[in-house]
């Protein structure tokens, strides 16, 4: 069953990352993105990581591809795009190798990550728990603490929670002013400047004006 | 934000539910319902109306098409055939037209009529599937012979609709002879026969019926 | 066996065949009838409450009461004519595709939303021929968070359907409406944290079983600033009166359904107040312990006695929703971002700060009044600095000034 949903999830990734650089149309695009990140969230459901899944649909899903669609359509580059102009000489053998090399890498890393990786963890939580509680768990049992089975697991957010607030709270807290310095970057970016208005950008290929009141004078 | 202001509103809301609703069923639905009264003079469906002798009033004269702000009336005059007039006078209306896609039912063509042969009725139910059919024809619109307007297969006319269609009153004579400017008087209408003065016209009702009797059915 | 990640239901312990399967599918069903009647009920109920506040009478022809005038409706626009935009302005592909975003999440939500059980003496769950199950399709452990991920798709409904229509005014309406709905998703997800941090559970059925005696409601153990902030925060989300400057009449003609005829814009319809009851039954859940109730008779019918609370409440929830359509006028835009972003988020973030202070109080044995006294006052300075900061912005720009 796993096996049939890793298929099914890894296949729609697959063709919604083709999607992603196969349509002309950018909005198609980034549909298809959408189509992606919504694989790869049931692919993180196949593994029992549902918060990360969660959290992969409100963030990415929900947010960051809303912002992207956002900015297309104001500012209107959802024209579809002339593929067989190539306005940086050079990009597509330039792309094309680098392509094969990180295909070569991630094949590498992951025959390496299959034999049992480097320290040869199976699964990470199992340790996590183990370092925590200081009891023995078992890896599949890290569905939720509702089991009538008898056996006291940790829910995934739980461990989450507790590693990320004690482990990990100088990376934490770093992220958090982070990303409060790119809010207030933002801000201040995007503030008016004393005096004068600058005048607002034109874009090419919008009409802003028609011409059809001319035709209303002998009304 | 002043936020404590905008919990009135559901205050009055809230009180409302309790409230008697201004709108009633909406009378009129079927057939058979009961329907509102409607004022005197409302602006409905159009009549063509005709003398006390049968002869229509309407001249073809095309004042009405003139004034009609939507471009509704199509009328075209013919000469009267000698041995059959149809009006009294040397012309009358061949094609009459109304277009009630068009029709604002401003009721300029009646002020603008100098024989007030185009009067609107109080009836406002109409019913067409096509284009085609919004536009009422003179065989329509032509009062019948006993002088009330044509009940269409579509309307629910009830009493007192097809009354008083031609509202209006002249002021000056019709005929623009002079001793008859300042008189007011009714033409005979077919099944209505002279219409009494309405409040604030002429108390003379003798003289006006004496001078209505001389202008109908004559020639001008 | 491999692990089902998605459910602790009970009736899945044991590994799944035949009757489970069926069991669900019986659940599905029932949930969706449920569902697409309540949405003409409520379709009917808003015209009628709507009228009632208004002086009106609402439909009476159509069906006793008006009840069939969504049928009917539904039934007209079935045969109205389908426009699609031509691919040069819009994009008929993305056209079509449109109502389904904003409709498909509304059923998703209602999934994880328990609509019966006895709380009080079964802890939620009922047994029938012999499998217990929970009353509710389905409950992941991340419950509230599949909540808040699918009403961020429903984002993508409006969006797209005001860009792929080529027209000026649903895409003024769409790009209004991702703004709104993108401030205050976050405002929705901070009042939530509030809730979590009581319920300490993600699991929809565990904040209704932790709710379970009368006395435990989220809305007061939260105080009742999380339940307004939700309740104001959802209705922006819905896109409802006050908020529905995104579908105004009055100003952009439709906004993004401007151009959606036919049974594409009877699914906008239907989506737009399939997430009002769904809404409603998820506030209905964090704050007002879903199916909680006293139950007088039958005791052995108790989990029916939850499915009537249940409804009960989220008829009360429809009730205030057209309520707030009849009392309040729009907002304005810059208004209504305002509200999203200096107000609602502030004030959440520092009431979750304020409520796991007292909640360290209490397990740490603090003083317990002296901690809520500097809770408050830290709100209430926080609060006076934010405002004099808002002041000033406004007031320079106001007066034209720029910034240097």
């Amino acid at each position: 069953m796993e096996f049939v949903v890793f298929i099914i999830a890894g296949l729609l990734a697959i063709i919604g990352a083709l999607g992603l650089i196969g349509f002309k149309n950018p909005v198609h695009s980034a549909l298809s993105l959408v189509l992606s990140l919504f694989a790869v969230a049931v692919l993180f459901l196949n593994q029992d990581a549902q918060f990360l899944a969660a959290v992969q649909v409100i963030v990415y899903a929900g947010a960051i591809v809303v912002l992207f669609l956002f900015v297309i359509m104001l500012l209107g580059v959802d024209q579809a795009e002339d593929l067989s102009v190539e306005p940086i000489a050079g990009q597509r053998p330039i792309a094309l190798a680098i392509g094969a090399g990180v295909l070569a890498l991630s094949v590498l890393f992951i025959s390496v990550a299959a034999d049992g990786g480097a320290t040869g963890q199976q699964s990470v939580t199992a340790e996590k728990v183990d370092s925590i509680t200081g009891t023995a768990q078992s890896a599949t049992a890290a569905l939720g603490d509702n089991q009538t089975d008898g056996t006291e697991t940790i829910p995934n957010i739980e461990q989450l929670g507790r590693t990320l607030f004690t482990d990990y709270v100088f990376a934490f807290e770093v992220t958090a002013l982070l990303l409060t310095i790119a809010v207030v970057g933002a801000v201040m970016l995007a503030r008016k400047p004393k005096g004068e208005l600058a005048p607002l950008p034109v874009i090419p290929g919008r009409s802003g004006t028609t011409d059809e009141t001319e035709e209303l004078e002998d009304a | 934000m002043g936020i404590f202001e905008g919990l009135e509103g559901f205050k009055l809301t809230f009180g409302k539910l309790f409230d008697e609703r201004v709108t009633g069923d909406y009378k009129g639905g079927r057939f058979d319902d009961e329907k509102r009264e409607k004022p005197l003079r409302m602006h409905g469906r159009h009549v063509l109306n005709r003398y006390e002798d049968g002869m229509e009033k309407c001249i073809g004269c095309e004042l009405c098409a003139g004034v009609c702000p939507a471009n509704c009336i199509y009328v075209r005059g013919a000469d009267n055939p000698i041995d059959d007039p149809v009006s009294p006078g040397e012309r009358y209306g061949f094609v009459y037209e109304i277009n009630y896609l068009r029709c604002i039912h401003c009721d300029l063509c009646v002020e603008a009529c100098p024989t007030q042969a185009i009067t609107e009725s109080k009836m406002f139910e109409f019913s067409f599937t096509n284009r085609q059919d919004a536009i009422y024809t003179k065989e329509e619109l032509v009062v019948g012979d006993d002088g009330q307007p044509k009940h269409l297969p579509w309307e629910d006319w009830r009493p007192g609709e097809d009354e008083n269609t031609s509202a209006w009153m002249r002021a000056t004579s019709p005929s623009g002879a002079a001793e008859y400017i300042g008189k007011v008087a009714w033409s005979g209408e077919l099944g209505y026969g002279i219409r009494a003065p309405e409040a604030g016209q002429t108390a003379d009702l003798a003289e006006a019926h004496g001078d209505a009797e001389d202008m109908a059915g004559g020639n001008h | 066996m491999t692990s089902l990640p998605l459910a602790v239901d009970p009736l899945f312990v044991g590994g799944v065949g035949l009757e489970e399967v069926l069991i669900v599918a019986l659940k599905v069903g029932v949930a969706f009838a449920m569902l697409m009647v309540s949405v003409m009920l409520m379709i009917w109920f808003e015209r009628k409450l709507h009228a009632d506040m208004t002086n009106r009478m609402g439909p009476t022809i159509t069906g006793p009461f008006g009840l069939l005038q969504t049928l009917a409706d539904g039934i007209k626009l079935f045969f109205k004519e389908d426009l699609l935009p031509n691919d040069e302005r819009g994009d008929s592909a993305i056209f079509r595709l449109a109502p389904y975003l904003t409709l498909i999440p509304a059923f998703l939500i209602f999934t994880v939303v328990p609509i019966g059980g006895d709380f009080d003496n079964a802890d939620g769950k009922v047994s029938w021929w012999g499998n217990t199950t929970q009353l509710q399709i389905a409950d992941p452990p991340v419950g509230i968070l599949f909540v808040l991920a699918l009403s961020s798709l429903a984002v993508y409904g409006i969006m797209l359907a005001g860009w792929s229509s080529g027209s000026k005014y649903p895409l003024f309406g769409s790009v209004r409406a991702s703004a709104q709905m993108v401030s205050y998703e976050a405002a929705l997800g901070l009042s939530l944290v509030a809730v979590l941090v009581k319920s300490g559970t993600l699991s929809t059925h565990d904040i209704v079983a932790g709710q379970a005696d009368g006395w435990n409601w989220n809305l007061w153990m939260t105080g009742f600033i999380p339940f307004i902030v939700f309740l104001i925060a959802s209705t922006a989300e819905l896109n409802r009166p006050p908020f529905d400057l995104v579908e105004a009449e009055q100003e952009i003609v439709g906004g993004f359904h401007t151009e959606y005829s036919s049974i594409r814009f009877a699914l906008f319809f239907l989506g737009e107040y399939m997430n009002v009851v769904t809404m409603s039954a998820i506030m209905v859940t964090l704050f007002f312990g879903g199916p909680d109730g006293p139950i007088p008779f039958f005791e052995s019918f108790g989990w029916a006695w939850g499915i009537l609370w249940f409804m009960l409440k989220v008829l009360a929830f429809c009730f205030t929703f057209v309520w707030f359509r009849a009392a309040l006028p729009r907002f304005r835009y810059d208004q209504l971002m305002d509200l999203g972003w200096k107000l609602l988020i502030p004030l959440s973030l520092g009431w979750i700060v304020a409520l796991v202070a007292l909640d360290l109080a209490a397990s740490e044995g603090w003083n317990r009044p002296l901690v809520a006294v500097i809770c408050f006052a830290g709100l209430m300075l926080m609060g006076t600095l934010l405002n004099a900061a808002v002041q000033s912005g406004k007031r320079k720009r106001l007066a034209g000034e720029g910034f240097d």
